[in-house]
């Protein structure tokens, strides 16, 4: 996936872990701004209001 | 159908199963790599790969919940610092010890009943003390307001460590004062166990910073996680450089934790833990049984163990996550029903 099926070595893997990180900080940023988008909405619906 | 050379199937499926693994890791600070790696090996997995691939998402999952407690004020970053030293330290002399036991012939068997041993006798004790809800050794949720743990919540184990007044003190999130050395010491012995165990050690260092030191256990999952960052940071490291991580795993994994590592963190803040704790003292016990089947199934040479092993794991990780989110539901209702006074 992304062509880094095969890297390996010290540059390799800090660039695998490099986009773990960068896929984690992505998803947080996204799912934050999706949180307050439809956040209150799903909140509200699951109070039964 | 494809995505970047990945069936989406399987995609979906690792999505999925990553939603269930984030909730439990959110609400809990434990949990990744205990469920990931057995169910990586069942699928037939290379075990360096699934070693890797799980300790790579569990490094991204606490990223992400870390961030998460962090904009809840749940991290004490002072304590973390403190117990990443003194764990770091534990873990070369339990490693040390596995060495001695190896060099023996006894570490096979000895770590795996001290897994066990462990696991069972944590599940245990939190079952015993919710059972028990004296107000003295159960693990509540609930921080005062004032952001000062009422004295009554303090385990008594952790009131006979704060006793110990050995300078320097240092004075942690929830008003808890507790000599440094008194951290290092409790740090350094989840370390020893985590190394000689060989395991991740979210499910010893969590109980451990509530019922041994003594903070707010909102406080203790966020500084856990916040120390599972680095230690899963530098071990998913280790393995990628050999080439083990396998990203087709660990993408879609993340991605699903991601979510349910959101919803895990934002509960702490609303589940009654009365309403959890028992259950999460019964995964403990039965993850503590899977990992027993597991060790049977190799040492008779049963690979349908494994299965079995695996199916306990994910029915008691469902069973557990199933009871935060309907918790969590019924607080939400609970808040949002008006109030009915006697005098009305």
């Amino acid at each position: 996936m992304f062509g880094l099926e095969t890297v390996s070595g010290p540059v390799g893997a800090s660039m695998l872990i490099g986009v773990v990180l960068l896929e984690a900080l992505v998803l947080y940023v996204g799912y934050g701004a999706l949180e307050q988008w439809v956040g209150p909405t799903i909140t509200r619906a699951l109070k039964g209001e | 159908m494809e995505v970047l050379g990945v069936a989406v199937s399987l995609l979906a499926m690792f999505a999925g199963f990553g939603v269930l693994i984030g909730l439990l890791f959110g609400f809990f600070g434990m949990g990744g790599s205990f469920l990931v790696t057995p169910a990586l090996l069942v699928m037939n997995y290379k075990p360096d790969v699934a070693v890797a691939s799980g300790l790579a998402f569990v490094f991204g999952t606490s990223v992400i919940a870390t961030l998460k407690h962090r904009d809840l004020g749940q991290v004490d970053y002072k304590l973390g610092v403190l117990m990443i030293a003194g764990t770091t330290g534990g873990i070369e002399v339990g490693k040390m010890g596995l060495h001695w036991l190896q060099s023996m012939g006894l570490a096979d068997t000895v770590v795996s009943v001290a897994y066990v041993a462990l696991l069972g006798g944590i599940g245990v004790f939190i079952t015993y003390n919710a059972v028990k809800d004296d107000g003295g050794g159960g693990m509540s949720h609930d921080v005062e307001d004032d952001g000062e743990i009422d004295a009554d919540d303090i385990p008594d184990i952790a009131k006979t460590i704060q006793s110990y007044r050995i300078p320097p003190m240092m004075k942690l999130r929830g008003g808890v004062r507790v000599s440094l050395w008194m951290i290092l010491v409790v740090a350094f012995a989840t370390g020893l166990l985590s190394g000689l165990l060989g395991v991740g050690g979210g499910f010893i260092r969590m109980p451990a910073l509530f019922y041994l030191i003594g903070v707010p256990v909102p406080v203790a999952v966020g500084t856990d996680l916040f120390e599972i960052v680095f230690s899963g940071g530098i071990g998913s490291f280790l393995y990628a450089m050999d080439g083990a991580v396998d990203l087709t795993i660990v993408v879609p994994l993340l991605a699903g934790s991601a979510l349910g590592a959101r919803l895990g963190a934002a509960a702490t803040s609303l589940v009654d833990e009365d309403d959890i704790k028992v259950y999460f003292g019964v995964m403990l016990l039965l993850g503590a049984i899977a990992v027993a089947v597991r060790k049977i199934g190799g040492a008779i040479d049963m690979p349908v163990l494994d299965v079995v092993a695996l199916v306990i794991i994910l029915g008691a990780a469902l069973l557990v996550s199933g009871a935060v989110v309907v918790s969590s539901v019924r607080e939400l209702r609970t808040e949002s029903a008006p109030s009915v006074h006697p005098s009305d």
